[in-house]
């Protein structure tokens, strides 16, 4: 039998095959992930210094929105098909069918941060007055503890009404102290004023924890009647 | 157990009617708030309640994902509910209480925030339970309840950190307290805490009895062998 | 008459959704090597029996032993599933589609993937994406898919569902071939002329029970 992280790496790439072959998800988050920095700048135009304050707030959340749009397609294909069957009766387990498509939905909102980041550096002339490395940790953990929520929950959703609002309904309280972190672990490094470190730890620590519990998880949720 | 439940709806009416007299006449008025400190023997308790019944609710949910054990399931549901009035409780008295002594109607104390992200996670449980369908509620449930539990702590440490770095005006006061006022605050508990049991009883009794009719009637339909009347 | 151990076996399978209860009781045993063709109305229980099998479906009550073993799982590189929905990606072609779904199974020769998709009169070439298919040779696709791994029972839920004439025939020629190679083949479906002549048995359902099962196209 095919190893599971065989299996996981194959399913990410065919993900990838897909996704670069429709474009249809691409261009159009590309280009809300646009949207979102614009209407933010139109919302909030703060000073250089007040930016730096509030800036790692305001990218966040914009990030957040993004994640959520992308996080809803998470199964999308699988559920057109009633693929998830083939897969659930086939030996293959069902954790590397999780980690792909967290590795996928990774991927693709680290995507987004990229591209919106240096039109928010742009809109609010933002500058790292501390160590500006951290900033990617803090984007790494960050975009991890919400994507691998998001893509648990986002399986939970398929099984109810209202699937796209139960996603975010169920996401964003369990994320708060993620995005806590997320929000002051960039707020000190942009202004150099504290130190960002316990945010980091607790972002890490975060991370551990729900990755291995949705990985204890999924398999149940995946064969919920 | 039938004549239990009216036995203790007698016992928790004089624990609450007394509990009642001791906060409002009782208790010694504080220094510098007055009496409307005295909705802290609401607030307190009904903070201390919702935190039992969530943890009730994640032992409940471990249980049933171990054991699909029905019971289990209905123990989780009714925790959770139950769960969520009593920390609307704390919600509402949380700025009832705040306005007249700070002026403000929210601090963004820790406490209080908590409490709230504790509120939005189980709210969200309780969204869940009714969107889903019916078969696949009880196992979807539990497992956002392990979630949502663990998160807790993650809750608590980060808005802690959060204050120290931020300081705001904290309700509910540190530093000792008068032992009069420990002597309501636990009354009140108590008091809280049988009502609380009384109203999960009272619910699990009913969600019981909606299972065991739906149970009636597919079992009806099993024996029916005409089958057709649905 | 019946083998020694048979195949598939279920005890008093009750399954409720609710209040609705669409399986009532399932006791059956089935052979190896067999062709069963199981019919009824709709709401009868035949998908929730098939999905049942499947392990897609956990019973309510009762117990189903397959190969000898109680949970699906332990043997499910041995089962092939098929459904009325393809069960397959649309934007992929057969081709990819299977080489995916066999990776699933820990079949990584291409050549198996080429084969199936020729046996199901098929070309392994066809670029086009399964989505822009017909029914009937998406069905055929699927059905390929359910034989990657060579499986010793095929469980399908209505093959031949809106499949032109000549597929289906196709098919059904397909199946009993896999019945003759000692394969055991479960078909559900509404079209049982198709298999008069290919089944080895017929079993009837209705309102959640099996309440016959016959050698021929008879009740």
């Amino acid at each position: 039998m095919t190893a599971p992280t065989g299996i996981t790496r194959f399913t990410l790439l065919k993900d990838l095959r897909l996704e670069w072959r429709s474009k249809d998800a691409i261009n159009s988050m590309l280009f809300f992930s646009l949207l979102v920095v614009v209407v933010f700048s139109f919302s909030f135009d703060p000073t250089a210094e007040e930016s730096r304050q509030i800036a790692g707030g305001l990218v966040w959340v914009a990030f957040l929105f993004a994640a959520v749009v992308a996080l809803n397609q998470t199964w999308a294909r699988e559920l057109r098909n009633q693929v998830l069957d083939a897969y659930r009766v086939s030996p293959a387990p069902a954790n590397s069918l999780f980690v792909a498509k967290v590795l996928g939905n990774f991927i693709f909102v680290s995507v987004l941060e990229a591209l919106m980041t240096p039109l928010f550096i742009a809109f609010y002339r933002l500058r790292a007055l501390g160590p500006a490395w951290q900033l990617l940790l803090v984007a790494a953990l960050g975009t991890w503890a919400l994507v691998v929520n998001g893509t648990f929950f986002a399986a939970m959703s398929l099984r109810t009404r209202s699937r796209e609002i139960m996603l975010p309904l169920l996401l964003f309280p369990i994320a708060i102290p993620a995005l806590l972190a997320m929000v002051q672990a960039t707020a000190s490094i942009l202004t150099g004023e504290t130190s960002a470190r316990f945010w980091l730890v607790l972002l890490a620590t975060y991370d551990l924890v729900f990755t291995t519990v949705c990985l204890l998880l999924f398999e149940t949720v995946l064969n919920a009647e | 157990m039938k004549k239990a439940f009216p036995i203790l709806g007698i016992v928790t009416a004089l624990l609450l009617s007394y509990a009642l007299y001791l906060a409002l006449v009782w208790a010694p008025t504080e220094k510098t708030m007055g009496d409307v400190q005295r909705i802290f023997y609401y607030h307190v308790p009904s903070a201390w309640t919702a935190f039992i019944l969530f943890f009730v609710n994640f032992g409940a949910s471990v249980y049933y994902l171990i054991k699909r054990c029905q019971t289990a399931d209905i123990v989780a549901l009714v925790a959770a509910e139950v769960g969520v009035v009593f920390c609307t409780v704390v919600l509402v008295t949380g700025p009832i209480w705040a306005r007249p002594v700070w002026g403000i109607w929210w601090t963004w104390d820790m406490r209080l925030t908590s409490t709230l992200v504790l509120w939005l996670i189980y709210v969200s449980y309780l969204f869940l339970r009714r969107f889903s369908s019916s078969g696949e509620t009880p196992v979807l449930a539990a497992a956002l309840a392990v979630l949502g539990a663990l998160c807790v702590p993650f809750v608590y440490f980060s808005i802690w950190f959060f204050r120290t770095q931020h300081p705001q005006p904290v309700m509910g006061g540190g530093g000792s307290i008068d032992p009069r006022m420990l002597h309501v605050l636990l009354i009140n508990w108590l008091a809280f805490s049988c009502f609380a049991f009384l109203v999960c009883w009272s619910r699990f009794r009913l969600e019981k009895l909606q299972r065991d009719v739906d149970e009636a009637h597919a079992m009806e339909s099993l024996r029916d062998t005409q089958g057709s009347r649905k | 008459m019946t083998d020694p151990a048979p195949l598939i076996a279920v005890t008093n399978l009750i399954k409720q959704f609710g209040r609705f209860a669409a399986l009532r009781g399932v006791s059956a045993e089935f052979s190896a090597g067999k062709l069963y063709a199981i019919l009824g109305d709709n709401g009868a229980g035949k998908t929730t029996l098939l999905r049942t099998l499947a392990g897609l479906t956990r019973p309510t009550s009762g117990q189903v032993s397959i190969l000898g073993a109680g949970k699906f799982h332990d043997i499910c590189h041995q089962v092939g599933y098929m459904a009325h929905p393809s069960l397959l990606y649309d934007e992929m072609s057969g081709m990819e589609n299977l080489e995916y779904f066999a990776r699933l199974y820990g079949v990584t020769d291409q050549a198996r993937c080429a084969f199936v998709i020729r046996a199901v009169g098929l070309d392994p070439d066809l670029a086009r994406p399964v989505g822009q298919y017909s029914q009937g040779m998406r069905q055929r696709m699927s059905l390929a898919r359910a034989l990657l791994n060579d499986p010793k029972i095929l469980l399908l839920d209505e093959p031949f569902s809106n499949v032109d004439l000549h597929s289906a025939a196709e098919m059904v020629q397909l199946l009993a071939r896999a019945r003759d190679q000692d394969k055991t083949v479960f078909i559900v479906t509404h079209q049982a002329s198709l298999l008069e002549g290919a089944a080895d048995e017929f079993v009837w359902m209705e309102f959640g029970r099996i309440v016959a099962r016959t050698r021929e196209l008879k009740r």
